[in-house]
This record gives C-alpha cells, sequence and structure tokens, in this order.
C-alpha cells in the first residue's frame, strides 16, 4: 500500500468518525450524512485507482504501450456497482418509515453476505504478500475463520429478525429444548473446524471453511429465532454491531486499516444502542442474546392479579376532553405504527395546537421496534421534533398534564414496573402516565403486550379506553376537536 | 361551694425565669373549671405581666402556696415552701428528688400527691406532655446560639473582597432531642456540622438534617430504653476517645448533649481533649447540671483554658423564658388531662404512674417495667423482594458504569500484551487500530440523541458498506472464483451505501423544528 492510499484512507476514516459525530445533534445531522458519503466516495475512488494500478490490470511494455487490460474484472464492477447503486436508491425511496426496521434488517444482511463471500475469496485467493510466512500465515487463516463465521451469524440471524419484523415468521421466541446446549455445540464446533483448517495446505481447507459458515448461519437463525418481538430494537442493535465486527473482521483478513475503523465505528456504535435498549428494558445484554423472554425469569408467584374494572370511553367524548385539557401529552408506541397512524395524530396535533393546547409527545427508548423509531415517524408526519421529548425529560411532567393519549402502547406504560416486583417487567423504566389528570389508551383490544403482561393501568380510576384501530380513532377525535373550533 | 383551686407561684430559684402557666394555659384551666391563682410577678421574667394573667381570668394573689389543692411549678420547691403546702395538695414539677434530699420527706409530711415531670415517660401517648423533649428543644437551639455568640468567627462561610473564611466547623456529641435541635440551629447558621452517637438509629436523623454522622469502627449498638443511649464497653469508651480526639483537632465548637438516665453525665472531653482545641474554640456542655461531659466544666459558669471557652450554662432554656414557658405550660396542661376533674390521679395510668413521685404522702410500689423497645429507625423501608431484579439505578450508576470501563480497559490491555509476545507485528498494527477505533466510536456513540437512533443506525449500515473495499480488493485481472466472490460481495456492498446513505438523507430532511412554536398553524 503506497503513502497516499495510507492518507486516503485515514482521511477517510476521519471523515467516517465527524460523520458520526454529527448525528449526535439534530441540527448537524444532515451534515453528518454528507460527511459519511465524502469519507465513502474518497475511500472508494482511492481504492479503485489503486485497484486499477495492480500487477496484471494494465500491462503496458516498455516502450509504454498499452498490451492488455483486464476488460473482464472491470466490466463486471462497474456493471455491480451501476446494478446495486440502483437497487439500494430504489430501497430507499420506496421504503415506508413504518418499514424502516426492516430495511435495516436487510442491510445488515448484506454486510455479513459481503463480509462472508469476501472471506472465502481472500482465502482462495490471498492478495497481499503477508501471509507467506508461517506464523503470518496461521494468523490469517484464523482472521479468514472469525471473519467468515461473524458474517454468516449476521446474515441469517438478520434474515431471521427482517422476517420476524414483517410478520413472515411468528414473533413469538422459538425455543428449542437445550437451545443454550445447542448453541454451545456450534461454537465449539466452529472453534473445532478451525484446527483442520488451517492445517490444510493451500486452498484444500475450502470444505472445513464453508463447513464453519454453514454451522455459522445456522447458529445466527437460532440465536434470532430464539428472541421475542418486544426484544426486536435491541436484536436489531445487536446485529448492527455484528455487521460492524464482520466489517473489521474481514479488515484484519485484508490486511486494510479503514475496514477495520470503520467495522470498529459500526461495533461500537451498536453495541451501545444495544445498551442503551437494554437498560430501557432492564434486561441484561446476555439475557437477551441467548433469548427467550418472558419464561422463567419472572418472580415465583407470578405477576400481581389485576383486579378492577376498565372504563370505556367513547371518541366524542375523548374530543371533548381534549378541547378541554390545556395540556396534553401523547405516548405513541408500535402500535400507531402498524395502523400508520401518524399521519392523523400529526393532524390531532395541529388541531389542537390551533386552540391553544400544549401538545407534546413522549418517546420511551424501546417504542417500536428499532431505536428511535417513534422519532422517525413523527417526523415523517410532520410533527416538530422539539414537542417530541425522551422519557427521562418528561417524566416529571405528567403531573402537571391534564391529559394523556397512549397510542397503541402497552408494557412502557405498566405501573406495575415500578411497584410489582412479581411482573417479569418489574425494575423496567416507563412512563408515568398514571399521573396525570386522565389517561386515555387507545387499544385495538385487551390483548397483553409482547411481554404477556397484564397492565393495571387500564383499570385505574383515571383510565379510560378508547377501542377500536388507531388511526380510525384519532381521525375520529381530529373531527371532534374540529367541531369544537368551528363552533 | 368553690371549685379546685390551682396555684402557680413565682420560681424562687436564682436563674429560673420560666413560669410553669401562661395566659393561655391559664385560659384552658378555667375553661375546665378550674380556679387558678398565679402569685404577682410570677411571669415577670418570662415577659407575661400580671395583667395579662388577669385578662385571662386567673386571681392575682401574693401567696398562693398555703390554699391551692394543685400547685404548678418548674423547679421543685424550697423545703420551706413544701412545708407551707396545703395537706394532701397535689405538686408538679421538675421534682428531681435525688438531687434535693430531704424533698421527699417534707413532702410526705404533707401528704403531698406528687408528680415528677422528670419522669413522664418517653411514650407515643406522653409526648405533648413530655418537658424534658420540648426543654432539650429549645436548650438544644440556644446552646448553638451562645456558642456563636462566644466563638470570634461568622458559622457561615464568608466571601468578601478582604477575604474568605470556611465554614465553622460543629461537632454535636449525641444525637437525642437537643442534639438534633443543635444540629438543625448549627446548619440554619451555615456551618460545617456532624455529629456522633452511639445509637445507630440516630444516623438517619442525622444526615436528614444536612449533617456528617462520624462513628467508631466497632460494632455495638448504644440503643438503651426509652430512646436514651446505654453505657458502653470499655472498648468502645477507648475507641470513642480516640475519635474525639481527632475530631477536636478539626473542630471550632463542640456542643455536648451525652446523657445516661440516672447517672452522672459521662465525661467524654477529658482535659487532654479539650487542649486539642485551637484556641478560640468554644465547647457548650449542656449536660453541665449532672456534672457535665467536659472535665474542665463548671456548671453555670464560663470558664477559659488555653484560649477554649466552656459554657457551662445550666439554664440555656430560662434564657429563652418566653418560648419556654409556653411549652412548659401546655406540656404541664396536658399531664393535668390525665387527672380527673377532682385532680384525683389513677394510679394505674402508664402515663402517671412513673411519674408518681408520692400518691397521697406514700410512695407506691415501683410500676411493672413497661417500657418501650429501642426505637428501631423510623421510617421502615419495605425490603426489596430477594429475588427481585434490581431498579434501573443501580445497574446504570454512573460509579458502576465508570468500573466496568475501567475493568474492560485492562483486560484488553492484558490480552494485548499476550498478542505482544505471540502474534506477528503487522496484526498488532492493526489491532492497534481496532482498539483506538472501538474508543472513539464508543466516546462519538454516546453522544448521539436517542431520537436519532434510527439515522444512525441507517448511516452505519452505509458506512459497514465500505467493505465494498474487501470486495474491490479480492477480483484479480482474471475472473476465477475469488474474483467472482468479490464482484458478488461489492454488488452487496454497494446497495448498502448507496441505501444507506439515501434513506439517512430522506430521513434527515424529515425532522424539522417547530416553526410557529406558539399556536401551531399548519405545516
Amino acid at each position: 500500500m503506497s503513502g497516499e492510499v495510507v492518507i486516503a484512507y485515514l482521511a477517510a476514516g476521519v471523515l467516517f468518525i465527524r460523520s458520526l459525530g454529527g448525528l449526535s445533534k439534530q441540527e448537524t445531522a444532515q451534515d453528518g450524512n454528507t460527511n459519511g458519503v465524502l469519507g465513502m466516495a474518497l475511500a472508494i475512488v482511492v481504492a479503485a485507482i489503486s485497484w486499477t494500478t495492480r500487477d496484471g490490470m494494465i500491462v503496458r511494455d516498455a516502450a509504454g504501450r498499452l498490451l492488455t487490460v483486464a476488460w473482464g474484472s472491470s466490466g463486471a464492477l462497474l456493471g455491480a456497482v451501476a446494478a446495486a447503486s440502483v437497487i439500494g436508491a430504489v430501497l430507499a425511496r420506496r421504503v415506508e418509515m413504518t418499514g424502516m426496521p426492516e430495511l435495516v434488517a436487510v442491510l445488515h444482511s448484506f454486510v455479513g453476505l459481503a463480509a462472508v463471500l469476501v472471506g472465502v475469496s481472500s482465502y482462495l485467493a490471498p492478495n497481499d504478500v503477508h501471509v507467506t510466512a508461517p506464523l503470518e500465515r496461521t494468523v490469517h487463516l484464523l482472521e479468514v475463520c472469525v471473519g467468515a463465521a461473524v458474517g454468516a451469524i449476521t446474515l441469517t440471524g438478520s434474515v431471521v429478525a427482517w422476517a420476524k419484523l414483517r410478520g413472515t415468521l411468528d414473533g413469538k421466541p422459538l425455543l428449542l429444548p437445550g437451545r443454550h446446549a445447542l448453541n454451545a455445540v456450534a461454537a465449539l464446533a466452529i472453534a473445532g473446524l478451525a484446527v483442520p483448517f488451517i492445517q490444510a495446505a493451500g486452498s484444500e481447507g475450502l470444505p472445513y471453511l464453508l463447513a464453519i459458515v454453514g454451522l455459522a448461519a445456522l447458529l445466527g437463525t437460532h440465536l434470532v429465532m430464539a428472541i421475542g418481538g418486544a426484544d426486536m430494537p435491541v436484536v436489531v442493535s445487536l446485529l448492527n454491531s455484528y455487521s460492524g465486527w464482520a466489517a473489521a473482521a474481514a479488515g484484519f483478513m485484508l490486511a486494510n486499516d479503514l475496514l477495520i475503523v470503520t467495522g470498529a465505528l459500526v461495533g461500537s456504535s451498536g453495541t451501545i444502542l444495544s445498551i442503551i435498549m437494554c437498560r430501557a428494558m432492564n434486561r441484561s445484554i446476555l439475557g437477551v442474546v441467548f433469548g427467550g423472554f418472558g419464561t422463567g425469569d419472572t418472580v415465583p408467584g407470578g405477576a400481581r392479579e389485576v383486579t378492577g374494572e376498565v372504563h370505556e370511553m367513547k371518541a366524542d367524548e375523548v374530543g371533548q376532553k381534549l378541547v378541554a385539557a390545556r395540556s396534553v401529552v401523547v405516548v405513541p408506541g408500535y402500535g400507531m405504527a402498524v395502523s400508520r397512524a401518524q399521519g392523523a395524530v400529526k393532524e390531532l396535533t395541529g388541531a389542537l395546537r390551533e386552540r391553544g393546547v400544549d401538545v407534546r409527545f413522549a418517546i420511551h427508548p424501546v417504542a417500536g421496534r428499532l431505536p428511535g423509531h417513534m422519532n422517525v415517524l413523527l417526523a415523517e408526519a410532520g410533527v416538530p421534533y422539539d414537542i417530541v421529548h425522551e422519557m427521562e425529560h418528561i417524566n416529571a411532567d405528567f403531573a402537571r398534564t391534564d391529559l394523556v393519549l397512549v397510542i397503541g402502547a402497552n408494557d412502557i406504560v405498566n405501573p406495575g414496573a415500578l411497584d410489582d416486583p412479581g411482573s417479569s417487567i418489574y425494575g423496567m423504566p416507563v412512563l408515568e402516565v398514571w399521573k396525570s389528570g386522565l389517561t386515555v389508551v387507545l387499544k385495538r383490544g385487551m390483548a397483553a403486550g409482547y411481554a404477556g403482561v397484564e397492565n393495571p393501568l387500564f383499570s385505574l380510576d383515571n383510565t379510560r379506553m378508547l377501542f377500536g384501530d388507531a388511526r380510525r380513532s384519532i381521525e375520529a377525535l381530529v373531527a371532534e376537536v374540529r367541531k369544537a373550533s368551528a363552533e | 361551694m368553690k371549685g379546685v383551686i390551682i396555684g402557680v407561684p413565682r420560681e424562687t430559684l436564682p436563674g429560673e425565669r420560666r413560669v410553669a402557666a401562661t395566659p393561655e394555659s391559664v385560659r384552658k384551666l378555667i375553661a375546665r373549671g378550674f380556679v387558678v391563682r398565679v402569685q404577682r410577678g410570677a411571669g415577670a421574667l418570662a415577659g407575661i405581666d400580671d395583667e395579662a394573667y388577669g385578662g385571662a381570668g386567673a386571681e392575682l394573689v401574693d401567696d398562693p402556696w398555703p390554699e391551692a389543692d394543685a400547685l404548678l411549678k418548674v423547679r421543685p420547691p424550697t423545703l420551706d415552701e413544701a412545708a407551707r403546702l396545703k395537706e394532701r395538695a397535689v405538686l408538679v414539677a421538675l421534682l428531681q428528688p435525688e438531687r434535693n434530699p430531704g424533698l421527699t420527706e417534707a413532702l410526705k409530711a404533707r401528704r403531698v400527691t406528687a408528680l415528677a415531670l422528670e419522669r413522664v415517660p418517653r411514650i407515643t401517648r406522653a409526648q405533648k406532655m413530655d418537658v424534658l423533649s420540648s426543654m432539650a428543644n429549645l436548650a438544644g437551639y440556644r446552646a448553638v446560639l451562645e456558642a456563636a455568640h462566644h466563638f470570634q468567627g461568622p458559622f457561615s462561610p464568608q466571601v468578601t473582597a478582604a477575604g474568605t473564611t470556611p465554614p465553622a466547623r460543629v461537632l454535636v456529641i449525641g444525637a437525642g432531642v437537643a442534639g438534633l435541635a443543635a444540629i438543625a440551629a448549627a446548619r440554619a447558621l451555615g456551618a460545617d456540622v456532624r455529629a456522633f452517637d452511639t445509637r445507630a438509629a440516630a444516623r438517619e436523623q442525622v444526615e436528614s438534617l444536612g449533617a456528617r454522622f462520624i462513628e467508631v469502627d466497632l460494632a455495638e449498638s448504644g440503643e438503651g430504653k426509652g430512646g436514651y443511649a446505654r453505657v458502653m464497653s470499655p472498648e468502645f469508651i477507648a475507641a470513642e476517645m480516640a475519635l474525639f480526639r481527632a475530631q477536636a483537632r478539626e473542630v471550632d465548637v463542640v456542643i455536648a448533649t451525652a446523657l445516661v438516665p440516672g447517672a452522672k453525665a459521662p465525661v467524654l472531653l477529658p482535659r487532654d481533649v479539650v487542649e486539642q482545641l485551637k484556641p478560640g474554640s468554644v465547647i457548650v456542655d449542656m449536660a453541665a447540671e449532672q456534672g457535665g461531659n467536659c472535665e474542665l466544666c463548671v456548671p453555670g459558669e464560663v470558664v477559659e483554658h488555653r484560649g477554649v471557652k466552656i459554657l457551662g450554662y445550666t439554664d440555656l432554656t430560662s434564657r429563652m423564658a418566653a418560648t419556654a414557658s409556653r411549652f412548659f405550660a401546655m406540656n404541664v396542661f396536658n399531664l393535668l388531662g390525665e387527672l380527673d376533674d377532682a385532680l384525683d390521679v389513677d394510679i394505674e395510668s402508664d402515663v402517671l404512674r412513673p411519674a408518681l413521685l408520692l400518691y397521697r404522702g406514700e410512695e407506691l410500689p415501683a410500676p411493672a417495667p413497661k417500657t418501650p423497645a429501642p426505637s428501631a429507625a423510623k421510617v421502615k423501608t419495605r425490603p426489596p423482594p430477594p429475588d427481585a431484579k434490581p431498579l434501573q439505578q443501580h445497574i446504570s450508576s454512573p460509579t458502576r458504569r465508570a468500573w466496568g470501563s475501567t475493568v474492560g480497559g485492562f483486560a484488553v490491555i492484558a490480552g494485548l500484551f499476550l498478542l505482544g509476545r505471540f502474534a506477528p507485528p503487522d496484526f498488532l498494527r492493526h489491532s492497534t487500530v481496532f482498539v483506538l477505533a472501538c474508543f472513539v466510536g464508543w466516546q462519538v456513540i454516546w453522544s448521539v440523541q436517542p431520537s436519532l437512533h434510527t439515522p444512525l443506525m441507517a448511516v452505519t449500515n452505509a458506512i459497514s458498506g465500505i467493505i465494498v473495499v474487501g470486495g474491490l480488493l479480492q477480483v484479480g485481472p482474471t475472473m476465477n472464483a475469488a474474483s467472482v466472490l468479490g464482484v458478488i460481495a461489492v454488488f452487496f456492498a454497494t446497495i448498502n451505501i448507496t441505501g444507506g446513505f439515501l434513506v439517512t438523507h430522506r430521513m434527515l430532511k424529515m425532522f424539522r423544528r417547530d416553526a410557529a412554536p406558539a399556536k401551531g398553524a399548519h405545516r
């Protein structure tokens, strides 16, 4: 690698760091994205130039006359890049914001796949000089193993996560008997296969490598199958970090610092997101990785029985309450995404704010299926981001709030998480909506949340239920508020 | 028929300014049907003139002693006074028979029913009659004021153009009623307060007042009967002394309030501890009347030893006679509420029986001990269920996180050392880059707003498409298997790059600030 390339890779790495740093604030987020694009463009251009100057790509004779050009390889690459760019652009344009979790999962799987392919390819044609000595060769083969295995876990894990998010696969965790043992056996087998793989001469170890990839693929599938739907934000974050580690492993095997740096950045980012999500659910990260939520980690004796009556309230009455309120907080949950109610919510917000009602939004960190999912949905609908607040910022304000609208959320507003040690979500921080004057819960029916936990909120004296499809209910509320404004 | 006469004499003990009844309590006693006769000038030293008593309905007399059926007093009567009591009268006062020899005999001779206020039990029902507590509260407050008066510096920190001073450091020994009042008063004046008590239950109360609870490294509870401390073991006392000696070098003011019921006050500040104090320091010995916590204390006087002033005032409450009299009078009135309208005493009453020194001139056999168990911590917290998951706060405590990352850092370093021993240099260089990049990522990502987590994921998706470079490098001049795999990798990685960046761009364009924060116009 020549000096210019190293410097260019360094610059690209710095641009990537600035890109992630820019995302820390709304005001600089767009710049952050631009920095990322610049860094990527720089890296690709420099890599392409250094690729064309490699041995055998463009061959000239002593007089400088062109003898051969590797048209086949170049053409294949250009074609692949062109086709992939179109596909990527179409995906990005077409995706619904409610479908963001699926898109993110798919993109993770691509990184995993690329890591597997690069790993196998690097085994077949180690194109750098650093693998000649025996020790170096062993290290390189180990790197190939790790890279291919992590890539395969990312690939199949992401595909399963994608299918679960789409609903193709059931959201319920698949709990095979002795699943921890199965995972351990698979991991040990991967480690065991690495030994003959490293000992094999030339590229004779390919079957072992493919077996490793296959086992890792099964492991990835099984790991994500065992995780329930409510844990999806953590799973997606975890896979995000895996995709980073896969890229970093590829960087190790290709001795490419830029890949290592970028992979490490992405890996830490995903890890941090996973930690944030786990804290928001009071779960340990290992507990989520190895799956099986709500299957025995409840306190013996079980949750407190929920007693008391559920009070229903019709849309017209809720509308009157909204008109009479001075401050309203909206708590969106996954249900809002499912019924695509964010547009109607925005309408309602506008109608209420025109009347001078103070409307704000309270976002629980694990609301939705992706970290920050609710914020994106509300932004898509056109809700200004400065009235959208995080849990810590708004929890103290519920006592001064006249009315709280809970839209398709359940576990994140469950008071049992704070005071019922028997509840399986005990200890999870929740939005304390019950402290407000009146809480109206929009729900399709009386089903429990993803955690399968009864919610004592629904039978509190100052809670009313508004049953029905969230979007229709909110549209009805908009009509009520508009009617009151017209009078 | 004339009603029951209650007499309120003037206190005769020098320095005593309090009075056992105020116009307020007189009015209430009259409302109960009693006749109240107040000696002229009884309230003068407490700022209550005779007209005020008259206005409340009391008869003003020159000598209430001979005719009163009941006498309310602060201090014990002199033997002369006792001899002039009406036969079978009721006497209510702080009698302290153990320090007034001959008094009991004199009262017996008059067949008096004597209620000793200092013996009212410390049970919840009797709190409103507990003269010791109400007086100790005032005394603790006053002790701080007296200390501040004699201390030649400010209690609160001063910041002036001419220089700054730190807050005065106050040590309160004994966190009973008086000690807690002293802590509160010293804190209110801005001092830095620490307090010592042998009872573990005191910690919570001390800390709730904003003081520091200091203790000796010896597990022994001084929790005794009735909320008092008990006498401690010699080892404990030695440790205690060492603690006081160390504290004496630091503090400016010591308020000593340690009392053990029925015994001489323990000497906690012997001469050598006093000599550790800086000149100009002040000791207020609130136990002076019971012998003093300080060896050098002279009851009722201010002595100076090597520049340290030792205040042995025994009249701290009298120095606030108006308020003290009000509280005292209300305590006494409440106690009389336990007596019937003829002022006869129910000798089975658990409140009166312990205080009943004499009943119609006779000593009664000691009541069955029915003292309350030592009080535990005031607030009962429900213990968490044994296998409950810890609450969020414990998990995300910053110290725990800091420790976690420190330990993790050391583990990484240890791992690198092992690598450095065996691995090839190229690998080490890459590992260095990798670890540093992880740390950079770690620092950068924590500051990302939660609302931007989805765009963050999309961007990281895009930049992890950097693996395209890896794919590219695997493509050789000829289209062999390795090259084909490389091309496929490039294909998928490119989808990631374009898709990730474009969708991020699309998302970020949607985020917008509130254009009109007042009345939300349509946007």
